[in-house]
């Protein structure tokens, strides 16, 4: 396959890479001297790790075993006291669901559509071309854009939804005050923008699979259906696992769209964990429980990728 | 029965020029049918046709009697090796010869067996879980070769099997292909663009070229008794020399004049005229001689061991190509004199053989325009 999965480790810049090469050839003479250019060019991207990245991390995890003054100073030494509270609390449970679903319902509804997409694009029919410009569009709009026109289809009373939703002899629906219908269009919404990418990425792979196998297949037998399911799926099963790894990881962070939408309304609906972390800081104050939610959101992610890659990656590679 | 093709003609949408007409041949029960051509002749595109990939223009294909032009690949009952091998890489081997079984919904036991039969057949058995990555060239197209077998169908159709394979792998496989169709009794249709291919295997060679076949015939049959320009210039290595000839005086004559030196006498009279002369490398005669005399002079050596290939230019500026058995020493420059020796095919203005002189019998020559 074309794709390759991203490295989870930091790739070396150009200019390490040679220097590498360089120590190699010469590695006797320039002993001495590869220390200093070692740190020299190992410098600046360490230095803003360590002040953006690295000691962010460890204050979080520092912060979350303390209580914390309102200025976000660590006062009293608890343990791991704020983590049980939490884990006890109806509303943090809640939270859990909510991005459960949210996660799981986005990147499952991205991949089907994405690929629906994709293999109709790979037919070959009249101006299908044109089609497949437009199916990569959501690639060049922003988050804060698509969540503005979105808006404004939800609208109650303007919007283009609610118009059809009574043309068919409904009530018009509150999309973003209830809470089943907010974590549905916020789903949607989301869905809606990793389109754009993931229907690429299949498109990529669909093409990528030889027309040989095909030809083998239907000579031996094999109806379109059956050639669907036995070709076509294993062969862009790296793909799809790629895109099932990024939209999960990617919904866990949804952040943007849930502030314009809903604001993690309505009654904490689509209060997803994220959102959560940042509303318990910087509006409600409580930055040893932000602090302990990020903490906990991080496990979380972390665990699911390794799970991930542990149970899938056996089954996608050739 | 074998396999009857009437008037095939392939057009695509987008052009009105066919990219082959009126394809007419018989397959026999059987045999190993070559079609050879050079690249885009369209002789991968008949192949397709006959296996249903792609939809018959017009004409019609007939496979044991019955008329197939509108049943899908799935139901022609055969088998299809492809040139890039058109494994599943994501299978291991036996898996990849179970496919079209499985897809048949066969009984286990039964795909079992077959699988078995297959691999052992070419050879495989011992890497049987082995992924095709993991596999030289010629094992992938082994495998192919095994999932044909597995299908159990007796038509296979062949699109360029060994052409991705190195010069003597191409040698053996050659050998196991013909001997794997014998054993097999398979009705096998063979695609290549390598003459040489086309002359060791084939019971039949049918010569494609400019959308048109050109000729259907034996592989000696198509070496001896070439329909046209392009088949005798196809087949043969040196490319046989074509020359320029006269009648001599009017009406009709025997004797073909190229210059001096070099005549041709025809076992039967034709008309007065200009007429192509067909001579092989292998029977030109080459006389050294002294610097003023001779009808040409040696451009090139290429010492074999076994053979000698002489090139020489002819005082009217064409090229020919002469080829001695043993070890020929001329010195480059020198001048000679080209004879005729042995058979050779008189070509009328549209290209086609209407005389042949001397050595061979002439048993069956099938020309089509």
């Amino acid at each position: 396959m074309i794709e390759s999965l991203p490295s989870t480790k930091q790739q070396p810049k150009g200019p390490e890479a040679n220097n590498e090469v360089t120590a190699k050839v010469k590695s006797f003479e320039l002993k001495k001297n590869d220390k200093y250019y070692a740190w020299l060019f190992l410098g600046p991207s360490i230095l803003l790790l360590t002040v953006f990245v690295f000691f962010p991390m460890l204050r979080t995890l520092y912060l979350s075993l303390f209580l914390t003054d309102t200025f976000g100073n660590p006062t009293v030494f608890i343990g791991l006291k704020n983590y049980t509270t939490l884990l006890k609390s109806a509303s943090y449970i809640a939270s859990l669901k909510a991005t459960g679903t949210y996660v799981i319902s986005v990147s499952v509804f991205t991949i089907i559509f994405g690929l629906l997409l994709a293999a109709l694009a790979n037919q070959k029919l009249r101006g299908i071309s044109f089609f497949r410009n437009i199916f990569t569009a959501t690639m060049g709009v922003s988050v804060s854009v698509s969540a503005v026109f979105w808006l404004f289809m939800f609208n109650p009373s303007l919007g283009i939804l609610n118009k059809v939703v009574v043309a068919f002899g409904f009530h018009p629906i509150n999309w973003l005050t209830t809470p089943g219908w907010a974590m549905t269009a916020v789903i949607a919404t989301t869905v809606w923008m990793h389109l754009g990418f993931t229907f690429l990425l299949f498109f990529g792979a669909l093409q990528a699979v030889p027309k040989s196998l095909y030809d083998a297949a239907s000579v031996s037998g094999a109806t379109s259906r059956y050639q669907f399911w036995h070709i076509t799926l294993p062969m862009i099963s790296p793909t799809m696992f790629f895109v099932a790894v990024i939209t999960l990881i990617s919904g866990f962070k949804s952040f943007g769209l849930i502030d314009l939408m809903t604001g993690g309304g309505p009654t904490n609906a689509t209060n997803l964990l994220v959102y959560r972390v940042y509303k318990d800081a910087f509006m409600n104050g409580n930055y040893a429980q932000a602090s302990t939610e990020a903490i906990i959101l991080t496990i979380i992610i972390a665990i699911i990728t390794f799970v991930q890659f542990k149970l899938l990656a056996k089954r996608v590679n050739y | 029965m074998g396999i009857e093709l009437k008037g095939i003609t392939k057009t695509y949408d987008h052009s009105e020029k066919p990219v082959l007409s009126e394809v007419n041949a018989e397959v026999q029960d059987g045999e190993l049918f070559v079609i050879v051509g050079p690249s885009g002749c369209g002789k991968s595109t008949l192949l397709r046709m006959v296996a249903g990939i792609i939809p018959i223009s017009d004409g019609i294909l007939k496979i044991n009697g019955q008329v197939m032009n509108n049943v899908p690949p799935k139901d022609r009952n055969l088998s299809m090796v492809f040139q890039s091998y058109a494994l599943y890489p994501f299978l291991s081997v036996a898996d990849n010869v179970a496919f079209g079984l499985k897809a048949r919904k066969m009984a286990a036991a039964e795909i079992t067996q077959r699988v078995d039969d297959a691999l052992k057949m070419v050879n495989l058995t011992k890497y049987r879980d082995r992924k095709p990555r993991e596999l030289s060239g010629g094992q992938r197209q082994r495998v192919a070769l095994a999932r044909a077998i597995a299908s159990d169908s007796k038509i296979c159709l062949m699109d360029e099997p060994l052409s991705n394979l190195d010069a003597q792998l191409r040698v053996r496989m050659r050998s196991e292909i013909r001997e794997l169709q014998r054993k097999l009794g398979l009705t096998l249709i063979y695609v290549t663009h390598d003459q040489t291919e086309a002359m060791t295997m084939a019971d039949h060679v049918m010569v494609l070229h400019d959308q048109h076949v050109q000729q259907i015939d034996s592989p000696l049959g198509i070496y001896n008794h070439p329909a046209n320009h392009f088949v005798a210039q196809f087949f043969g290595t040196p490319q046989i020399n074509l020359l320029t000839a006269t009648t001599s005086g009017n009406g009709t004559a025997t004797q073909l004049i190229i210059d001096e030196y070099l005549q041709v006498s025809l076992d039967n009279p034709i008309a007065a005229g200009t007429y192509t002369v067909g001579i092989r490398p292998n029977q030109l005669g080459m006389k050294q001689v002294a610097a003023n005399s001779g009808n040409a002079t040696v451009i090139n050596v290429e010492a074999l061991g076994d053979q000698t290939i002489i090139e020489a230019v002819m005082d009217n500026d064409v090229e020919v190509r002469i080829v001695k058995d043993g070890q020929v020493h001329v010195e480059l420059d020198q001048r000679v004199a080209v004879t005729a020796l042995g058979p050779a095919f008189v070509f009328d203005d549209h290209e086609a053989l209407i005389a042949e002189q001397g050595g061979v019998e002439n048993d069956r020559i099938v020309a089509v325009n």
